[in-house]
């Protein structure tokens, strides 16, 4: 019979992860008790303040570093630190692009093309529980990569998984296409999930314990292959691996990309693969260290096939959503190679590379909401052609973006590629750097093509405009563009950061 | 290894200026154009100091650098932004800066009827300060920094005129011509981090002797369709005679003397990989005899006089790089031929600029003729880089020209002889091409109206240039190859081993009589073919006319070639997604025993299916791992 303790929590460490809970809780409130007219504008503010505040204090603590800051679940350190501020920073310029309201459906629950629609878009209503639900999925990225005990990592996969299936149904225009997306997210997440459970189960059969730093100590302390400790890392590799998007796991990508309204795509795409590889990065470095032997070769299989797999698919696209979607199994592809890299300056370039494709990631899509005719976003990229003659900016912003996810010099992606490949280069891994590189030009060939499309073909007669962007939607997308230069030509402003930040404490 | 402190300001100085006049716009119309001159004299006067500063030292120290900053620095992964003024690169700062100025200052002249002058000088700045950072990158990272912006200047060059949808295009061309070879930049550069670690020149030069041959072989042959690209060299030649559409003086410095010969310049600067890979070393003399040849053969059918001077550009360049593929003796004669063709080449465009000038704007042959009498300081200039570029002894060409034609014969065997051959017939071409271009234009009758035409010598601004270039072409192929001083200057650099060429076939005066011969004889031909010269370009021509007249079937052959399998290829692939890798997804789940009803129904079936595949890698994954472990 164990006595139970009273759990010691250090508020100021959890301040970050709690305050944007809160104003998802606050989010909750007005929704109930505010009149429609007020809500969207105070729930932006909400959303935005909350991250900003949670932003503040996570800057205050960033030199902390500590195992016990909620017992032993979550870890603070300088990786995760870093992680929760990225997130924070991208959740922010995506909250940007949210607060166009636009893009979401009046009323979610009426059946689509129903009178009931008919009616609620006619009284101008609009779902504004957005907010919340954004903040929901922030608080749980934020938890993801700091948690060190596999309970609490699942708590937070589910916390930012369940408001993520909501949002991607939400989309205003081609409803159908988006629950859809929605229902597929939501069972094949589950079915994964389900994975992540059992594999946490067969970890705690193998070392009697939850935690991975314990986990570290059984598995270093017996060496024997244990086929308890094979499965868990098995399982527990196919949660993780659906969530980044890595092939044979990736299926759902593409369909959830397109479904889901282009801002909930973008921040989707850009935030839960911060949180998720914060997550990985950690259960391999941290916990499953010692037992490289048995996963390393089987992951670097994987990022292999993620890379070519999503090169070689994203050439036969001809929507830019789903373009984009399998240039980010690409991506997790490259970033798969930073994790069985396995060495300090593999956690750095990781931490880098997320950076860099978050911040071109988000930009991508903002522009793809801008891109419409009288019937929503065109995404069909036949009807791109030409846009470089009619809205040249734009044009050239979205081609930057691509020559970034490309890994074209003078661009952030570039310098993210370089890290990445020469931290597996250290590693002695020569063959995923061929692979790497021999991906990156299919890769490369992609984008080049859009960007081609988009300058130096003949634009046709079926008008698609660019709609002049919201403030919100204008600055978000010159903060993308700006970093992305800046990443690219001074990159050493956040080099220097990842090098620092880049550790975890074990 | 000498540090610096102040060789930034070479590149900062005209960027600045160039950055200067786009800001400041029209407020900076009335002086814009001297502002941008000065400046490109003072880097020109900078350079010069650099040099005797530089000969002044010996050995080792004779190379300067400067460290900029920290670019990147990722664990063990070091690229610093810094520059590099070695031997090599001193040539080519040299030749950017004095024929950069000479242009500048004719330009003045040349745009002063142009409203968009301003733009042009701030243009022409720009590419002087791009160009400059390509050749003194010390990596090949900053050096493909260089290497974009060179390529951003020659297209908002080549469209300045870009009003007339015929020029924009020609832009375009261009641009995506050199992306292709940029592309083989971007690999190189991945193959040479993957293989060695590092980027920079140093650090490759040291890692290449242990390096795989196939690593080698496949870093060369990228290099090789960089510089494809930006040379124009076979099989991305194309885009150079469209880019005529540009300003005149943009085809003399950008497409004759400096930008063009950036490929040679990567080939000579990577001279370690070449020297250890022979198949990279044999590819890059096959590109270069193709071009040679192609070029030469192009320059024959041409009425434009821009483009007659852009086939002969492309041609000389192909000696180039013939040159650099035979081994560490033959950089050395590259550079040579590389400079004094910087001289004539971009004297003889100046010229080309003059007539036009004269002839409102006409540029077919056709309708010159007999225009020695009126332009006659333009006609004896252009005259000496005729000289030249045939290798008329003691003309420059003669020299760097006949140096490329004797190493050609001594790379030994059956090799030797087809290359000293091909190289011998381009030259007997090349005296045929120019003087067939120097009879159209300056002698025999006019063949345009005296009413409407009223040419005239241009102004001094511009006879000037003309008259220093002249002088080049004159003097310089003496003072590069008197008492080898070229090949000892260079040697550090490109031939630190010192080794020699290959066993001497024939004695050099051989050659010289040799070459002499197919130039008389190319001349004799030409002067008695064109005695008279038809208004319109003849109708019956031979079929082998025909094919030169358009380019050799380039643009044919890339649609044929390139742009139809790709959309093909695009097509194919979209098909095969839809039909194959659907139709195995749809497969495996009826295999799998789903009922096909439930497949067909997209919403129920593609979720099941997804589901089904994740389990079959989650089955794999454990497999993969028990048998790691086993």
């Amino acid at each position: 019979m164990s006595t139970l303790a009273t759990p010691i929590l250090n508020y100021a460490l959890l301040a970050p992860i709690l305050i944007v809970l809160g104003g998802a809780l606050l989010g909750v409130v007005v929704e109930a008790f505010v009149g429609k007219v007020y809500r969207a504008p105070i729930q932006l503010a909400i959303a935005l303040a909350s991250v900003v505040i949670a932003f503040i204090q996570l800057w205050r603590i960033r030199g902390e570093s500590s195992t016990s800051a909620a017992i032993a679940s979550v870890s603070i350190d300088g990786a995760g630190i870093f992680m929760q501020g990225t997130i924070l920073v991208l959740a922010f310029i995506g909250l940007l692009f949210i607060a166009d309201t636009d893009n979401f459906t009046a009323q979610a629950s009426a059946i689509p093309g129903s009178a009931e629609e008919g009616a609620s878009i006619a009284a101008g209503r609009q779902q504004t529980e957005i907010f919340p639900l954004t903040l929901f999925a922030i608080s749980g990225m934020m938890l993801f990569p700091i948690a060190t005990d596999l309970i609490t990592l699942f708590v937070a996969l589910e916390v930012l998984s369940l408001p993520l299936y909501l949002m991607a149904g939400l989309s205003r225009r081609r409803r159908l296409l988006s629950q859809e997306a929605a229902l597929k997210y939501f069972l094949l997440g589950a079915f994964s999930s389900a994975f992540f459970l059992m594999g946490a189960a067969f970890l705690y059969g193998y070392s009697g314990s939850l935690n991975l730093n314990d986990i570290a100590t059984a598995v270093s302390g017996s060496g024997d292959n244990s086929i308890f400790l094979l499965i868990g890392i098995a399982f527990l590799s196919v949660g993780l691996l659906f969530k980044v998007g890595a092939a044979p796991f990736h299926q759902w990508t593409p369909d959830v990309y397109q479904g889901a309204p282009t801002p909930i795509t973008g921040f989707m795409a850009a935030c839960t693969k911060v949180a998720a590889f914060g997550a990985t990065l950690r259960i391999f470095y941290v916990g499953l260290d010692a037992a490289q032997w048995s996963w390393r070769p089987v992951i670097t299989g994987i990022a292999m096939l993620t890379m070519i797999g999503g090169a070689i698919a994203a050439m036969a696209q001809r929507d830019i959503k789903r373009t984009l979607a399998y240039s980010s199994i690409t991506h997790a592809g490259f970033l798969l190679v930073g994790v069985v890299a396995l060495n300090k300056s593999g956690l750095s370039a990781s931490l880098f590379y997320l950076v860099a494709y978050g911040f071109a990631t988000l930009g991508a899509f903002g522009i793809i909401t801008l891109v419409r005719d009288s019937a929503g976003e065109v995404t069909d990229l036949n009807r791109w052609v030409g846009l470089g003659k009619r809205s040249p900016v734009v044009a050239t912003a979205f081609s930057f973006f691509l020559l970034s996810f490309g890994g074209v010099p003078l661009t952030a992606g570039f310098i993210g590629k370089f890290s990445i490949f020469s931290a597996a280069y250290e590693s002695g891994n020569i063959a995923i750097v061929v692979v790497g590189v021999l991906a990156s030009a299919i890769a490369l060939f992609f984008y080049l093509r859009v960007v081609l499309m988009l300058f130096f073909a003949e634009p046709k007669d079926d008008v698609v405009s660019v709609v002049i962007p919201s403030f919100f939607t204008r600055i978000a997308i010159t903060i993308c563009f700006a970093m992305t230069v800046v990443l690219g030509v001074y990159p050493s402003l956040v080099l220097n950061m990842t090098e620092t930040f880049g550790t975890f404490l074990r | 290894m000498t540090t610096s402190t102040h060789l930034v300001y070479l590149i900062a100085l005209p960027l600045v200026s160039a950055a200067l006049l786009l800001i400041l716009g029209r407020l900076a119309d009335k002086w814009g154009h001297l502002l941008a001159t000065l400046v490109s004299a003072s880097t020109f006067a900078f350079a010069a100091s650099e040099f005797f500063a530089m000969r002044s030292r010996s050995g080792a120290a004779r190379a300067t650098t400067q460290k900029l900053f920290d670019w990147i620095s990722v664990g063990t992964f070091k690229v610093d932004a810094a520059l590099l003024l070695d031997q090599l690169s001193i040539c080519f700062v040299l030749l950017i800066t004095g024929v950069g100025t000479l242009i500048h200052i004719y330009s003045i002249a040349y745009m002063s009827h142009d409203r968009d002058r301003r733009r042009f000088f701030a243009y022409l700045n720009l590419f002087i300060a791009a160009m400059l950072l390509l050749v003194l990158g010390n990596s090949y990272l900053n050096l493909y920094v260089g290497w974009e912006g060179v390529g951003l200047a020659s297209y908002l060059l080549i469209g300045f005129w870009n009003q007339k949808p015929a020029y924009a295009t020609a832009a375009k061309k261009a641009f995506v011509a050199n992306r292709v070879g940029d592309v083989g930049l971007s690999l190189a550069i991945m193959i040479a981090f993957a293989q060695f670690g590092t980027v920079s020149f140093a650090g490759v030069a040291a890692g290449a002797p242990h390096a795989s041959s196939a690593a080698l072989a496949a870093m060369g042959a990228m290099l090789l369709l960089a510089a494809a690209g930006k040379s124009a060299q076979f099989p991305l030649q194309s885009w150079l005679g469209d880019a005529m559409a540009g300003p005149t003086p943009v085809s003399a410095l950008i497409h004759a003397a400096t930008m063009v010969t950036a490929g040679v310049y990567l080939i000579t600067r990577s001279n370690f990989i070449f020297d250890a890979s022979s198949t990279a070393r044999l590819l890059v003399v096959i590109v270069g005899t193709i071009t040679l040849l192609f070029g030469a053969i192009i320059g024959t059918a041409k009425d434009d006089i821009k483009k007659a001077l852009a086939a002969s550009t492309m041609s000389q360049i192909g000696y180039m790089i013939l040159a650099t593929g035979l081994g560490p003796i033959g950089y050395a004669f590259a550079i040579m031929h590389l400079l004094t063709h910087g001289f004539f080449k971009a004297g003889m465009f100046l010229g080309a600029g003059s007539v036009m000038h004269g002839m409102n704007d006409e540029v077919n042959m056709r309708r010159f003729g007999g225009l020695n009498r009126f332009l006659p300081i333009t006609a004896i200039t252009f005259g000496f880089g005729y000289l030249a570029i045939i290798g008329v002894p003691p003309f420059a060409g003669f020299y760097s020209k006949d140096k490329i034609i004797e190493t050609a014969f001594n790379a030994g065997g059956t090799k030797g002889y087809i290359l000293g051959i091909c190289a011998l017939l381009g030259a007997g071409l090349t005296a045929f091409y120019m003087t067939r271009l120097i009879v159209m234009t300056f002698w025999g009758t006019p063949r345009w109206s005296r009413d409407e035409q009223h040419p005239h010598e241009s102004p001094a601004l511009m006879w000037v240039p003309m008259a220093i270039l002249a002088v080049g072409s004159v003097a310089s192929g003496f003072l590069f190859t008197s008492g080898n001083s070229m090949v000892h200057w260079l040697a550090p650099v490109v031939n630190p081993s010192g080794a020699e060429g290959g066993a001497e076939l024939m004695k050099p005066i051989v050659v010289s009589l040799l070459a002499l011969g197919v130039v008389v004889i190319g001349v004799a031909y030409a002067i008695f073919k064109y005695r008279t010269v038809p208004v319109e370009a003849p109708e019956k021509v031979t079929v082998f006319t025909r094919i030169a007249r358009r380019d050799l079937m380039q643009d044919a052959f890339n649609e044929a070639v390139l742009m139809r399998p790709g959309q093909k290829l695009t097509t194919g692939l979209v098909w095969a997604d839809y039909s194959f890798v659907d139709g195995l997804v749809r497969a495996v789940g009826f295999t799998l025993g789903t009922s096909s009803q439930a497949v067909r129904k997209i919403q129920n079936g593609y979720a099941r299916t997804y589901a089904l595949v994740m389990l079959v890698g989650v089955l794999a994954l454990v497999a993969t791992i028990w048998m790691v472990t086993l």
